[in-house]
């Protein structure tokens, strides 16, 4: 039986059967950006210095290159949840809120897939 | 539409009470933290373009008003990494009484600076970005 009133099931609130998946989502990838994040403070600390040939040796290995990419990635979507979150907290206009969701929601994957491609092109320098 | 009251009640809680302080700060940390990953992208794909586009990339992200920005930064993401592992301590049901919450509080913002006071020195020796 439906605990739903006649008139939330006409207006179309309510559930939109995603249940926990945005909560789920945002505690998977915190809790791997934990090492994630410690791993990539301590590699750029261990690196002895910041100039183009080290940075790109850096992201040439594998395994620096694959922890970059999920870093990027898992990061990208966090902040994507997050910054979600804060919209439709703040930002009340319907017209307002829907741009600056989808604005955030396009941005958020932009970045995540520049920092991808960058990673991929030092990675695979070579190799292609 | 009837005009509801909308979350989050920001005027309606004593500010005093920094439990709300704690994760109200969150929020902000957690802003500058997409801030700092916007960056990290635009450092790699500079990095990926060759070396002048790095060294172009390496002047404006070296200037001066940069190294505050990413301090404040690289404050806010420990902040937001330590007040998000207070938040997965919730999620198993533990710290929530007031009395523990208030103490949490306290200590992730201490947590927060002995972390940036120690990463701070090391990038110090490190000699910067």
């Amino acid at each position: 039986m439906s605990r739903r009133t006649a008139l939330g099931q006409v207006l179309g609130h309510g559930s939109a059967k995603e249940g926990a998946a945005h909560w789920w989502a945002q505690r998977l990838t915190s809790v791997a950006l934990v090492p994630l994040g410690v791993w990539l403070i301590v590699s750029l600390l261990a690196l002895p210095a910041l100039d183009h040939a080290t940075v790109t040796a850096w992201m040439h290995g594998g395994t620096s290159a694959l922890l970059l990419v999920l870093l990027t990635v898992t990061a990208a979507w966090h902040s994507q949840l997050g910054v979600q979150v804060v919209i439709e907290d703040y930002v009340h206009d319907r017209g307002w809120k829907t741009l600056a969701l989808s604005l955030s929601t396009f941005v958020h994957v932009l970045i995540a897939a520049a920092a991808v491609l960058a990673v991929l092109r030092v990675a695979l320098r070579g190799a292609l | 539409m009837p005009e509801r009251p909308l979350s989050p009640h920001l005027t309606i809680y004593r500010m005093s009470r920094y439990t709300l302080l704690s994760s109200f700060a969150n929020r902000l940390a957690g802003l500058a933290a997409s801030a700092g990953l916007l960056v990290l992208a635009y450092w790699l794909t500079a990095a990926a373009r060759g070396p002048d586009a790095y060294a172009r990339a390496r002047d404006l992200l070296g200037s001066p008003i940069a190294r505050v920005l990413y301090a404040l930064v690289l404050v806010a993401f420990l902040y937001h990494a330590v007040a998000g592992i207070r938040h997965l301590i919730w999620d198993t049901g533990r710290g929530l009484e007031r009395a523990q919450s208030q103490r949490s509080a306290w200590a992730i913002a201490v947590v927060t600076v002995i972390l940036a006071s120690v990463l701070g020195w090391a990038f110090f020796l490190r000699g910067g970005i």
